[in-house]
Protein backbone atom coordinates (compact mmCIF):
# COMPACT_ATOMS: atom_id res chain seq x y z
CA UNK A 1 0.00 0.00 0.00
CA UNK A 2 2.59 2.35 -0.64
CA UNK A 3 1.39 3.61 -3.63
CA UNK A 4 0.56 7.92 -3.36
CA UNK A 5 -2.41 7.64 -5.09
CA UNK A 6 -5.79 6.39 -4.66
CA UNK A 7 -5.67 6.75 -0.80
CA UNK A 8 -8.61 9.44 0.24
CA UNK A 9 -10.15 10.44 3.21
CA UNK A 10 -8.91 11.08 7.13
CA UNK A 11 -10.27 8.52 9.29
CA UNK A 12 -9.83 8.04 13.17
CA UNK A 13 -9.63 5.48 15.69
CA UNK A 14 -9.59 4.86 19.42
CA UNK A 15 -10.86 2.56 21.90
CA UNK A 16 -11.93 5.56 24.00
CA UNK A 17 -14.92 7.41 23.34
CA UNK A 18 -13.35 10.73 24.61
CA UNK A 19 -10.18 10.48 22.57
CA UNK A 20 -12.24 9.88 19.48
CA UNK A 21 -14.27 12.65 19.67
CA UNK A 22 -10.90 15.28 20.44
CA UNK A 23 -9.16 13.44 16.81
CA UNK A 24 -13.00 14.05 15.07
CA UNK A 25 -11.63 18.11 16.00
CA UNK A 26 -8.98 17.65 14.57
CA UNK A 27 -9.30 15.54 11.69
CA UNK A 28 -12.61 17.80 10.57
CA UNK A 29 -10.12 20.17 10.43
CA UNK A 30 -7.35 18.14 8.12
CA UNK A 31 -10.60 17.13 5.94
CA UNK A 32 -11.45 20.44 5.36
CA UNK A 33 -7.99 21.36 4.39
CA UNK A 34 -7.58 18.48 1.96
CA UNK A 35 -11.28 18.49 0.69
CA UNK A 36 -11.88 14.91 1.62
CA UNK A 37 -14.00 12.93 4.05
CA UNK A 38 -13.86 12.03 7.72
CA UNK A 39 -14.63 9.29 9.15
CA UNK A 40 -14.68 7.53 12.30
CA UNK A 41 -14.80 3.48 13.39
CA UNK A 42 -16.35 2.30 16.36
CA UNK A 43 -15.50 -1.06 17.60
CA UNK A 44 -17.85 -2.60 20.40
CA UNK A 45 -21.09 -4.48 21.42
CA UNK A 46 -24.22 -2.10 21.78
CA UNK A 47 -22.68 0.95 20.44
CA UNK A 48 -24.96 2.04 17.69
CA UNK A 49 -26.13 5.09 20.02
CA UNK A 50 -22.36 6.18 20.17
CA UNK A 51 -22.27 5.37 16.78
CA UNK A 52 -24.91 7.88 15.90
CA UNK A 53 -23.94 10.64 18.60
CA UNK A 54 -20.31 10.91 16.52
CA UNK A 55 -21.50 12.24 13.03
CA UNK A 56 -22.90 14.91 15.29
CA UNK A 57 -19.61 15.49 16.20
CA UNK A 58 -18.52 15.62 12.59
CA UNK A 59 -18.24 12.72 11.27
CA UNK A 60 -19.40 12.32 7.63
CA UNK A 61 -19.20 8.58 7.40
CA UNK A 62 -19.21 6.08 10.67
CA UNK A 63 -18.08 2.48 9.95
CA UNK A 64 -20.11 0.43 12.95
CA UNK A 65 -18.91 -3.32 14.08
CA UNK A 66 -21.30 -3.85 16.31
CA UNK A 67 -20.68 -7.77 18.09
CA UNK A 68 -21.15 -8.81 21.20
CA UNK A 69 -17.39 -10.69 20.70
CA UNK A 70 -16.17 -7.02 20.47
CA UNK A 71 -17.12 -5.24 23.15
CA UNK A 72 -13.55 -5.09 25.42
CA UNK A 73 -10.74 -4.39 23.32
CA UNK A 74 -8.79 -7.36 21.63
CA UNK A 75 -5.75 -6.78 19.82
CA UNK A 76 -6.10 -9.28 16.89
CA UNK A 77 -9.74 -8.93 16.61
CA UNK A 78 -9.53 -5.14 16.31
CA UNK A 79 -6.60 -4.93 14.39
CA UNK A 80 -8.01 -7.17 11.93
CA UNK A 81 -11.47 -5.29 11.57
CA UNK A 82 -9.23 -1.67 10.96
CA UNK A 83 -6.86 -3.46 8.50
CA UNK A 84 -9.75 -5.55 6.64
CA UNK A 85 -11.76 -1.15 6.08
CA UNK A 86 -8.36 0.32 5.72
CA UNK A 87 -7.51 -2.04 2.24
CA UNK A 88 -11.23 -1.38 1.43
CA UNK A 89 -11.50 1.84 2.08
CA UNK A 90 -8.26 3.13 1.37
CA UNK A 91 -7.28 6.34 4.02
CA UNK A 92 -4.97 8.95 3.30
CA UNK A 93 -4.41 9.91 7.03
CA UNK A 94 -5.33 7.70 9.82
CA UNK A 95 -5.15 8.63 13.48
CA UNK A 96 -5.22 6.09 15.94
CA UNK A 97 -6.10 7.16 19.98
CA UNK A 98 -2.41 6.61 21.73
CA UNK A 99 -3.43 4.76 24.78
CA UNK A 100 -1.23 1.48 26.10
CA UNK A 101 -3.63 -0.69 23.56
CA UNK A 102 -3.94 1.86 20.69
CA UNK A 103 -0.24 2.88 20.08
CA UNK A 104 0.73 -0.69 20.02
CA UNK A 105 -2.08 -1.56 17.51
CA UNK A 106 -0.91 1.64 15.30
CA UNK A 107 2.43 0.20 15.15
CA UNK A 108 1.12 -3.44 14.30
CA UNK A 109 -1.22 -2.14 11.41
CA UNK A 110 1.55 0.04 10.37
CA UNK A 111 3.61 -3.04 9.38
CA UNK A 112 0.49 -4.83 8.49
CA UNK A 113 -0.29 -1.72 5.61
CA UNK A 114 3.63 -1.23 5.29
CA UNK A 115 2.63 2.72 6.31
CA UNK A 116 4.57 4.84 8.52
CA UNK A 117 3.66 5.89 11.82
CA UNK A 118 4.27 8.86 13.87
CA UNK A 119 3.71 8.61 17.29
CA UNK A 120 2.57 10.95 19.85
CA UNK A 121 1.78 13.60 18.13
CA UNK A 122 0.92 16.91 19.73
CA UNK A 123 0.05 18.95 16.75
CA UNK A 124 -1.15 18.12 13.29
CA UNK A 125 -1.18 19.94 10.08
CA UNK A 126 -1.03 19.50 6.35
CA UNK A 127 2.03 21.10 4.44
CA UNK A 128 1.39 22.77 1.16
CA UNK A 129 2.07 19.41 -0.48
CA UNK A 130 -0.92 18.22 1.31
CA UNK A 131 0.89 15.78 3.46
CA UNK A 132 0.41 15.24 7.15
CA UNK A 133 3.01 16.72 9.37
CA UNK A 134 3.36 15.49 12.75
CA UNK A 135 4.38 17.39 15.74
CA UNK A 136 5.98 15.50 18.73
CA UNK A 137 8.59 15.71 22.22
CA UNK A 138 11.44 13.70 21.52
CA UNK A 139 14.82 13.10 23.08
CA UNK A 140 13.56 13.40 26.11
CA UNK A 141 12.09 16.49 26.17
CA UNK A 142 14.84 17.92 24.31
CA UNK A 143 13.07 18.92 20.88
CA UNK A 144 10.05 19.15 19.57
CA UNK A 145 10.08 17.30 16.07
CA UNK A 146 8.27 18.17 12.66
CA UNK A 147 7.47 15.15 10.84
CA UNK A 148 6.06 13.96 7.46
CA UNK A 149 5.43 11.28 5.34
CA UNK A 150 6.56 9.81 2.07
CA UNK A 151 4.02 7.08 1.93
CA UNK A 152 0.22 5.96 2.04
CA UNK A 153 -1.46 5.64 4.24
CA UNK A 154 -0.06 8.30 6.89
CA UNK A 155 -1.15 6.58 10.62
CA UNK A 156 -0.02 9.49 13.72
CA UNK A 157 -1.00 8.09 17.12
CA UNK A 158 -2.84 11.04 19.23
CA UNK A 159 -2.47 11.57 23.18
CA UNK A 160 -5.12 12.58 25.49
CA UNK A 161 -6.01 15.98 26.02
CA UNK A 162 -3.95 16.88 22.57
CA UNK A 163 -6.86 19.17 20.87
CA UNK A 164 -10.40 19.85 21.80
CA UNK A 165 -13.30 18.54 22.33
CA UNK A 166 -15.69 19.76 19.21
CA UNK A 167 -18.92 21.12 19.91
CA UNK A 168 -21.76 18.82 19.18
CA UNK A 169 -24.29 19.82 16.05
CA UNK A 170 -25.98 18.87 13.18
CA UNK A 171 -24.22 17.66 10.73
CA UNK A 172 -25.02 15.39 7.72
CA UNK A 173 -23.18 12.03 7.61
CA UNK A 174 -24.17 7.99 7.55
CA UNK A 175 -23.39 5.09 9.83
CA UNK A 176 -22.57 2.18 7.87
CA UNK A 177 -22.39 -1.57 9.34
CA UNK A 178 -19.52 -2.92 7.79
CA UNK A 179 -18.90 -6.86 7.83
CA UNK A 180 -16.12 -8.58 9.46
CA UNK A 181 -14.61 -11.81 10.74
CA UNK A 182 -13.13 -11.74 14.44
CA UNK A 183 -9.14 -12.97 13.87
CA UNK A 184 -8.27 -15.22 16.29
CA UNK A 185 -6.51 -14.03 19.68
CA UNK A 186 -2.73 -14.81 20.23
CA UNK A 187 -3.05 -13.93 23.65
CA UNK A 188 -5.61 -14.26 26.40
CA UNK A 189 -6.40 -11.89 29.27
CA UNK A 190 -6.84 -13.78 32.23
CA UNK A 191 -7.00 -11.21 34.88
CA UNK A 192 -8.23 -7.48 34.88
CA UNK A 193 -7.97 -4.91 37.84
CA UNK A 194 -9.42 -1.88 37.63
CA UNK A 195 -6.87 0.31 39.56
CA UNK A 196 -8.11 2.31 42.24
CA UNK A 197 -8.30 6.10 40.82
CA UNK A 198 -9.81 9.48 42.18
CA UNK A 199 -12.99 9.99 40.38
CA UNK A 200 -11.10 12.58 37.84
CA UNK A 201 -8.27 12.04 35.81
CA UNK A 202 -4.76 14.05 36.19
CA UNK A 203 -5.38 14.94 32.70
CA UNK A 204 -8.45 16.58 33.40
CA UNK A 205 -7.19 18.39 36.13
CA UNK A 206 -7.54 22.51 36.05
CA UNK A 207 -4.81 22.67 38.82
CA UNK A 208 -2.04 20.07 39.92
CA UNK A 209 -0.05 20.51 42.85
CA UNK A 210 2.53 18.86 42.32
CA UNK A 211 5.98 17.05 44.37
CA UNK A 212 9.21 15.93 44.37
CA UNK A 213 12.20 15.23 46.20
CA UNK A 214 12.15 18.45 48.18
CA UNK A 215 9.31 16.04 50.18
CA UNK A 216 11.23 14.61 53.51
CA UNK A 217 7.74 11.43 54.30
CA UNK A 218 5.13 10.12 53.16
CA UNK A 219 3.20 12.08 55.30
CA UNK A 220 4.02 15.38 53.96
CA UNK A 221 1.82 14.66 50.52
CA UNK A 222 -0.93 16.18 53.01
CA UNK A 223 0.27 19.62 53.03
CA UNK A 224 0.14 19.15 49.20
CA UNK A 225 -3.50 17.87 49.23
CA UNK A 226 -4.57 20.49 51.54
CA UNK A 227 -3.76 23.70 49.03
CA UNK A 228 -4.63 21.46 45.95
CA UNK A 229 -8.24 21.44 48.00
CA UNK A 230 -8.74 24.81 48.19
CA UNK A 231 -7.73 25.43 44.56
CA UNK A 232 -10.08 22.25 43.45
CA UNK A 233 -7.68 20.73 41.78
CA UNK A 234 -5.05 17.92 42.05
CA UNK A 235 -2.00 15.84 43.76
CA UNK A 236 0.42 14.76 41.49
CA UNK A 237 4.42 13.91 41.63
CA UNK A 238 8.01 13.98 39.66
CA UNK A 239 9.16 9.93 39.15
CA UNK A 240 11.31 9.51 41.68
CA UNK A 241 8.68 9.59 44.53
CA UNK A 242 7.26 6.53 42.42
CA UNK A 243 10.70 4.78 41.38
CA UNK A 244 12.61 5.37 44.24
CA UNK A 245 10.10 5.82 47.44
CA UNK A 246 7.19 4.07 45.66
CA UNK A 247 5.08 6.83 47.44
CA UNK A 248 2.63 6.94 43.82
CA UNK A 249 2.05 4.50 41.74
CA UNK A 250 2.03 7.18 38.87
CA UNK A 251 4.26 10.17 37.98
CA UNK A 252 4.00 13.58 36.07
CA UNK A 253 6.76 13.42 32.55
CA UNK A 254 7.50 12.45 29.53
CA UNK A 255 6.94 8.91 30.72
CA UNK A 256 4.14 9.13 32.59
CA UNK A 257 1.15 11.25 32.51
CA UNK A 258 1.26 14.39 30.39
CA UNK A 259 -0.80 17.28 32.23
CA UNK A 260 -1.86 20.57 30.77
CA UNK A 261 -4.08 22.47 33.31
CA UNK A 262 -4.68 26.09 34.21
CA UNK A 263 -2.23 26.11 37.04
CA UNK A 264 0.58 24.11 37.97
CA UNK A 265 2.43 24.36 40.97
CA UNK A 266 5.78 22.67 41.63
CA UNK A 267 7.01 21.90 45.40
CA UNK A 268 10.09 20.69 45.83
CA UNK A 269 10.63 19.22 42.05
CA UNK A 270 13.82 20.03 40.72
CA UNK A 271 12.68 20.44 37.15
CA UNK A 272 14.73 17.61 34.99
CA UNK A 273 13.67 18.06 31.48
CA UNK A 274 11.75 14.91 31.12
CA UNK A 275 9.37 16.64 33.95
CA UNK A 276 8.80 19.68 31.98
CA UNK A 277 7.94 17.86 28.88
CA UNK A 278 5.04 16.85 30.91
CA UNK A 279 4.11 20.19 32.01
CA UNK A 280 5.20 22.27 28.99
CA UNK A 281 1.70 22.90 28.11
CA UNK A 282 0.56 24.22 31.73
CA UNK A 283 -0.95 27.92 31.39
CA UNK A 284 0.74 28.61 34.66
CA UNK A 285 3.46 27.00 35.97
CA UNK A 286 4.47 28.14 39.63
CA UNK A 287 7.92 26.72 41.47
CA UNK A 288 8.85 26.60 44.79
CA UNK A 289 12.45 25.25 45.40
CA UNK A 290 14.65 25.91 48.22
CA UNK A 291 17.52 25.27 45.65
CA UNK A 292 17.65 28.85 43.99
CA UNK A 293 19.36 27.01 40.81
CA UNK A 294 17.08 24.32 40.45
CA UNK A 295 16.25 24.13 36.39
CA UNK A 296 12.65 24.40 37.39
CA UNK A 297 13.05 28.24 37.76
CA UNK A 298 13.94 28.49 34.10
CA UNK A 299 10.36 27.02 33.51
CA UNK A 300 8.37 29.00 35.90
CA UNK A 301 6.04 31.88 35.88
CA UNK A 302 6.47 32.27 39.18
CA UNK A 303 9.08 31.40 41.35
CA UNK A 304 9.58 31.21 44.98
CA UNK A 305 13.46 30.56 46.46
CA UNK A 306 12.40 28.92 50.02
CA UNK A 307 11.38 25.89 52.18
CA UNK A 308 7.93 24.76 50.78
CA UNK A 309 6.97 23.47 54.55
CA UNK A 310 6.89 27.05 54.99
CA UNK A 311 5.44 28.55 52.12
CA UNK A 312 2.88 25.59 50.74
CA UNK A 313 0.89 26.06 54.16
CA UNK A 314 1.11 30.34 54.00
CA UNK A 315 0.04 30.11 50.08
CA UNK A 316 -2.92 27.64 51.04
CA UNK A 317 -3.74 30.20 53.68
CA UNK A 318 -3.59 33.12 51.73
CA UNK A 319 -6.00 31.58 48.97
CA UNK A 320 -8.36 30.70 51.34
CA UNK A 321 -8.89 34.48 52.71
CA UNK A 322 -8.56 35.88 48.77
CA UNK A 323 -11.25 33.38 47.65
CA UNK A 324 -13.66 33.33 50.62
CA UNK B 1 12.98 -23.31 27.60
CA UNK B 2 16.29 -22.07 25.88
CA UNK B 3 16.61 -18.47 24.83
CA UNK B 4 16.29 -15.27 25.37
CA UNK B 5 16.35 -12.85 22.29
CA UNK B 6 16.91 -8.93 23.83
CA UNK B 7 16.90 -6.19 21.20
CA UNK B 8 19.10 -3.73 22.84
CA UNK B 9 18.90 0.63 21.49
CA UNK B 10 22.16 2.56 21.10
CA UNK B 11 20.60 5.73 22.34
CA UNK B 12 21.45 8.97 23.11
CA UNK B 13 22.34 10.04 26.71
CA UNK B 14 19.16 12.93 26.54
CA UNK B 15 20.29 13.85 30.19
CA UNK B 16 23.62 15.06 28.50
CA UNK B 17 22.24 16.67 25.07
CA UNK B 18 23.51 20.19 24.72
CA UNK B 19 21.17 22.34 22.39
CA UNK B 20 22.89 25.82 20.39
CA UNK B 21 21.03 28.75 22.13
CA UNK B 22 21.19 30.69 18.42
CA UNK B 23 19.42 27.78 16.47
CA UNK B 24 17.61 25.67 18.94
CA UNK B 25 19.48 23.16 16.83
CA UNK B 26 20.12 19.87 19.34
CA UNK B 27 24.02 19.49 19.37
CA UNK B 28 23.80 15.46 18.70
CA UNK B 29 27.15 15.08 17.96
CA UNK B 30 29.92 13.58 19.76
CA UNK B 31 26.67 13.89 22.17
CA UNK B 32 27.31 10.62 24.58
CA UNK B 33 25.49 7.72 23.78
CA UNK B 34 24.52 4.71 26.06
CA UNK B 35 21.88 1.50 26.35
CA UNK B 36 18.55 2.64 26.10
CA UNK B 37 17.10 2.85 29.69
CA UNK B 38 14.05 0.44 28.88
CA UNK B 39 16.20 -2.19 26.75
CA UNK B 40 17.90 -2.14 29.71
CA UNK B 41 15.53 -3.11 32.16
CA UNK B 42 14.62 -5.80 29.62
CA UNK B 43 17.84 -7.27 29.30
CA UNK B 44 17.87 -7.09 33.44
CA UNK B 45 14.66 -8.97 33.26
CA UNK B 46 16.15 -11.85 30.95
CA UNK B 47 19.21 -12.15 33.16
CA UNK B 48 16.89 -12.92 35.96
CA UNK B 49 14.98 -15.19 34.19
CA UNK B 50 18.25 -16.91 33.00
CA UNK B 51 19.49 -16.85 36.33
CA UNK B 52 15.83 -18.95 37.53
CA UNK B 53 16.27 -21.57 34.73
CA UNK B 54 19.29 -23.58 34.00
CA UNK B 55 20.38 -23.54 30.38
CA UNK B 56 19.02 -20.53 29.21
CA UNK B 57 21.12 -18.12 26.91
CA UNK B 58 20.41 -14.33 26.50
CA UNK B 59 21.92 -13.10 23.52
CA UNK B 60 21.61 -9.37 22.19
CA UNK B 61 20.66 -7.78 18.89
CA UNK B 62 21.30 -4.44 17.90
CA UNK B 63 20.90 -1.93 14.83
CA UNK B 64 22.83 1.37 14.87
CA UNK B 65 24.59 3.54 12.43
CA UNK B 66 27.87 3.78 13.73
CA UNK B 67 30.22 1.76 16.26
CA UNK B 68 27.53 0.58 19.07
CA UNK B 69 30.58 -2.20 20.80
CA UNK B 70 30.74 0.21 24.01
CA UNK B 71 27.20 -0.47 24.36
CA UNK B 72 27.53 -4.20 23.36
CA UNK B 73 30.18 -4.63 25.76
CA UNK B 74 27.68 -3.12 28.73
CA UNK B 75 25.31 -5.86 27.78
CA UNK B 76 27.43 -9.02 27.70
CA UNK B 77 29.04 -7.21 31.17
CA UNK B 78 25.13 -7.03 32.40
CA UNK B 79 25.06 -11.03 32.02
CA UNK B 80 24.06 -11.77 27.84
CA UNK B 81 25.97 -14.77 26.95
CA UNK B 82 26.44 -13.09 22.95
CA UNK B 83 25.72 -10.09 21.01
CA UNK B 84 24.59 -9.58 17.07
CA UNK B 85 24.33 -6.39 15.69
CA UNK B 86 24.22 -5.17 12.34
CA UNK B 87 26.43 -1.92 11.93
CA UNK B 88 25.84 0.09 9.34
CA UNK B 89 26.16 3.83 7.78
CA UNK B 90 23.20 2.67 5.80
CA UNK B 91 20.81 3.24 9.00
CA UNK B 92 21.23 6.47 9.37
CA UNK B 93 17.60 8.14 9.46
CA UNK B 94 15.86 4.72 9.06
CA UNK B 95 12.71 4.67 10.99
CA UNK B 96 10.73 1.69 13.16
CA UNK B 97 9.74 0.36 9.60
CA UNK B 98 13.11 -0.51 8.66
CA UNK B 99 14.67 -0.88 12.17
CA UNK B 100 11.86 -3.24 13.09
CA UNK B 101 12.33 -4.98 9.72
CA UNK B 102 16.08 -5.29 9.83
CA UNK B 103 15.68 -6.61 13.66
CA UNK B 104 13.43 -9.23 12.89
CA UNK B 105 15.64 -10.86 9.61
CA UNK B 106 18.25 -10.66 12.56
CA UNK B 107 15.80 -12.81 14.64
CA UNK B 108 15.35 -15.15 12.05
CA UNK B 109 19.09 -15.50 11.47
CA UNK B 110 20.09 -16.50 15.15
CA UNK B 111 17.42 -19.00 14.96
CA UNK B 112 15.43 -20.86 17.50
CA UNK B 113 14.31 -18.33 20.39
CA UNK B 114 11.55 -18.59 23.36
CA UNK B 115 11.15 -14.99 24.45
CA UNK B 116 12.15 -11.80 22.31
CA UNK B 117 12.08 -8.88 25.14
CA UNK B 118 12.24 -5.28 24.05
CA UNK B 119 11.90 -1.86 25.89
CA UNK B 120 8.13 -0.48 25.77
CA UNK B 121 10.20 2.45 23.99
CA UNK B 122 13.28 3.98 23.78
CA UNK B 123 15.02 6.64 25.34
CA UNK B 124 16.16 9.36 22.60
CA UNK B 125 13.41 8.82 19.81
CA UNK B 126 10.89 7.47 22.24
CA UNK B 127 8.30 6.46 19.63
CA UNK B 128 7.63 2.85 21.35
CA UNK B 129 6.52 1.64 17.93
CA UNK B 130 9.01 -0.98 16.95
CA UNK B 131 8.86 -3.94 19.27
CA UNK B 132 5.14 -4.16 18.32
CA UNK B 133 5.82 -4.08 14.53
CA UNK B 134 8.73 -6.89 15.39
CA UNK B 135 6.30 -9.10 16.98
CA UNK B 136 3.80 -8.33 13.64
CA UNK B 137 6.84 -9.35 11.44
CA UNK B 138 7.54 -12.56 12.73
CA UNK B 139 3.88 -13.14 13.54
CA UNK B 140 4.30 -13.86 17.61
CA UNK B 141 1.85 -13.52 20.50
CA UNK B 142 3.06 -9.73 21.77
CA UNK B 143 2.43 -8.35 25.34
CA UNK B 144 3.06 -4.69 25.76
CA UNK B 145 3.74 -2.67 28.70
CA UNK B 146 5.04 -5.45 30.83
CA UNK B 147 5.76 -5.03 34.50
CA UNK B 148 6.07 -8.51 35.61
CA UNK B 149 7.04 -11.27 33.91
CA UNK B 150 6.62 -15.42 34.97
CA UNK B 151 7.59 -18.17 33.09
CA UNK B 152 5.75 -21.66 33.14
CA UNK B 153 6.55 -24.30 31.17
CA UNK B 154 5.83 -23.02 27.49
CA UNK B 155 3.77 -20.49 28.91
CA UNK B 156 4.85 -17.10 29.34
CA UNK B 157 2.10 -14.93 32.01
CA UNK B 158 2.76 -11.17 32.24
CA UNK B 159 0.95 -8.35 34.08
CA UNK B 160 0.34 -5.26 31.98
CA UNK B 161 -0.02 -1.47 33.35
CA UNK B 162 -3.02 0.34 31.47
CA UNK B 163 -4.37 3.80 32.21
CA UNK B 164 -7.20 2.59 34.73
CA UNK B 165 -6.11 -1.05 35.19
CA UNK B 166 -3.61 -3.82 35.41
CA UNK B 167 -3.92 -7.24 32.75
CA UNK B 168 -2.51 -10.50 33.93
CA UNK B 169 -2.19 -11.78 30.05
CA UNK B 170 -1.05 -15.47 29.29
CA UNK B 171 0.54 -16.33 25.55
CA UNK B 172 2.29 -19.32 24.31
CA UNK B 173 6.20 -19.35 23.43
CA UNK B 174 7.53 -17.95 21.81
CA UNK B 175 6.25 -14.24 22.35
CA UNK B 176 7.61 -11.13 22.82
CA UNK B 177 7.60 -8.28 25.41
CA UNK B 178 7.75 -4.85 25.82
CA UNK B 179 8.89 -4.07 29.25
CA UNK B 180 8.28 -0.82 31.26
CA UNK B 181 11.06 0.47 33.75
CA UNK B 182 8.35 -0.37 36.99
CA UNK B 183 9.53 -4.08 35.83
CA UNK B 184 13.01 -4.18 38.01
CA UNK B 185 16.07 -2.15 38.79
CA UNK B 186 18.74 -3.60 36.20
CA UNK B 187 22.27 -4.40 37.69
CA UNK B 188 25.45 -2.76 37.86
CA UNK B 189 28.11 -4.97 36.24
CA UNK B 190 30.88 -5.42 38.95
CA UNK B 191 34.56 -5.39 37.57
CA UNK B 192 34.50 -9.25 37.10
CA UNK B 193 31.69 -9.52 35.18
CA UNK B 194 32.81 -6.68 32.30
CA UNK B 195 36.49 -8.42 32.75
CA UNK B 196 34.77 -11.80 31.71
CA UNK B 197 32.21 -9.48 29.05
CA UNK B 198 35.86 -9.14 27.28
CA UNK B 199 35.90 -12.71 26.20
CA UNK B 200 32.79 -12.80 25.04
CA UNK B 201 31.63 -13.39 20.91
CA UNK B 202 29.88 -9.90 18.83
CA UNK B 203 28.94 -11.60 15.71
CA UNK B 204 28.74 -8.29 13.63
CA UNK B 205 26.58 -8.69 10.13
CA UNK B 206 26.32 -5.90 7.62
CA UNK B 207 22.99 -5.46 5.60
CA UNK B 208 24.22 -7.97 2.66
CA UNK B 209 24.67 -10.71 4.73
CA UNK B 210 21.22 -10.51 5.93
CA UNK B 211 20.30 -10.41 1.98
CA UNK B 212 18.21 -7.07 2.77
CA UNK B 213 16.95 -5.26 -0.13
CA UNK B 214 17.49 -1.74 -0.20
CA UNK B 215 13.57 -0.90 -0.55
CA UNK B 216 13.04 -2.75 3.34
CA UNK B 217 15.05 -0.37 4.98
CA UNK B 218 13.84 2.76 3.07
CA UNK B 219 11.91 5.48 5.40
CA UNK B 220 8.28 6.10 5.04
CA UNK B 221 8.52 9.12 7.61
CA UNK B 222 10.83 11.95 7.47
CA UNK B 223 12.08 14.33 10.42
CA UNK B 224 11.48 17.85 8.92
CA UNK B 225 13.24 19.42 11.91
CA UNK B 226 13.65 18.56 15.83
CA UNK B 227 14.37 22.27 17.38
CA UNK B 228 14.25 22.62 21.22
CA UNK B 229 11.10 23.85 22.38
CA UNK B 230 10.52 27.44 22.94
CA UNK B 231 9.52 27.67 26.66
CA UNK B 232 8.54 31.19 26.89
CA UNK B 233 7.69 31.62 31.04
CA UNK B 234 7.40 34.89 33.06
CA UNK B 235 10.43 33.57 35.39
CA UNK B 236 9.15 36.37 37.79
CA UNK B 237 10.43 35.60 41.51
CA UNK B 238 8.62 36.24 44.06
CA UNK B 239 10.10 37.28 47.36
CA UNK B 240 9.56 39.09 50.31
CA UNK B 241 10.30 40.01 54.49
CA UNK B 242 7.92 36.83 55.78
CA UNK B 243 6.68 34.16 54.64
CA UNK B 244 3.20 35.68 55.12
CA UNK B 245 3.96 38.57 52.44
CA UNK B 246 5.47 35.75 49.61
CA UNK B 247 2.35 34.03 50.03
CA UNK B 248 -0.17 37.25 49.83
CA UNK B 249 1.81 38.44 46.85
CA UNK B 250 2.02 35.13 45.03
CA UNK B 251 -1.71 34.41 45.73
CA UNK B 252 -2.45 37.79 44.41
CA UNK B 253 -0.32 37.27 41.11
CA UNK B 254 -2.27 34.19 40.26
CA UNK B 255 -5.99 35.50 41.26
CA UNK B 256 -4.94 38.18 38.59
CA UNK B 257 -3.98 35.28 35.48
CA UNK B 258 -7.04 34.38 36.39
CA UNK B 259 -5.95 30.55 37.56
CA UNK B 260 -7.67 29.91 40.80
CA UNK B 261 -11.44 30.64 41.88
CA UNK B 262 -14.06 30.78 39.82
Amino acid sequence: MTAMNGHKGVWVFSEVYDLTLEMLGKGRELADKLQTELSAIVIGNNVQDKANELVRYGADKVYLIDHSALEHFQAEAYLGVIQNLALKGLPEILLIGSTRNGKPLAARLSTRLEAGCIPDCIRLSIDDKKRLVGERITYGGNAIAKITFKSKPQIATVPLRAFEKPEKKDHNGQVVKSDFKVEEAKTEVVERRPLETSSVRIEEAQSIVSGGRGLEKKDDIGLLQDLAKILGGQVGCSRPLVEDRKWFTDWIGLSGHKVKPKLYIACGVSGVIQHVAGIRDSKIIVAINKDPEAPIFEVADYGVVGDLYQIVPALRDALKKMLQ
Amino acid sequence: MKRILVCLKQAVDVSQLKVDPATRQLVTAGAPKKISDFDKNALEEAIRIKEKNVGVEVFTLTVSPEDAKAVLREGLAMGADKAYCVIDPAFQGVDTSGTSYVLSEMVGKVGDFDLILCGDSSLDSFSGLVGSRMGELLNLPQITSVKKVVVEGDTVIAERSLEDAVETVKAKMPALLSVTREINQPRIPSLMMIMKASKKEIVAWTLKDLNIPAEKTEAKIEVLEALAPKMERKKIKIAGETVEEIAEKLAKALLQEGVVGR
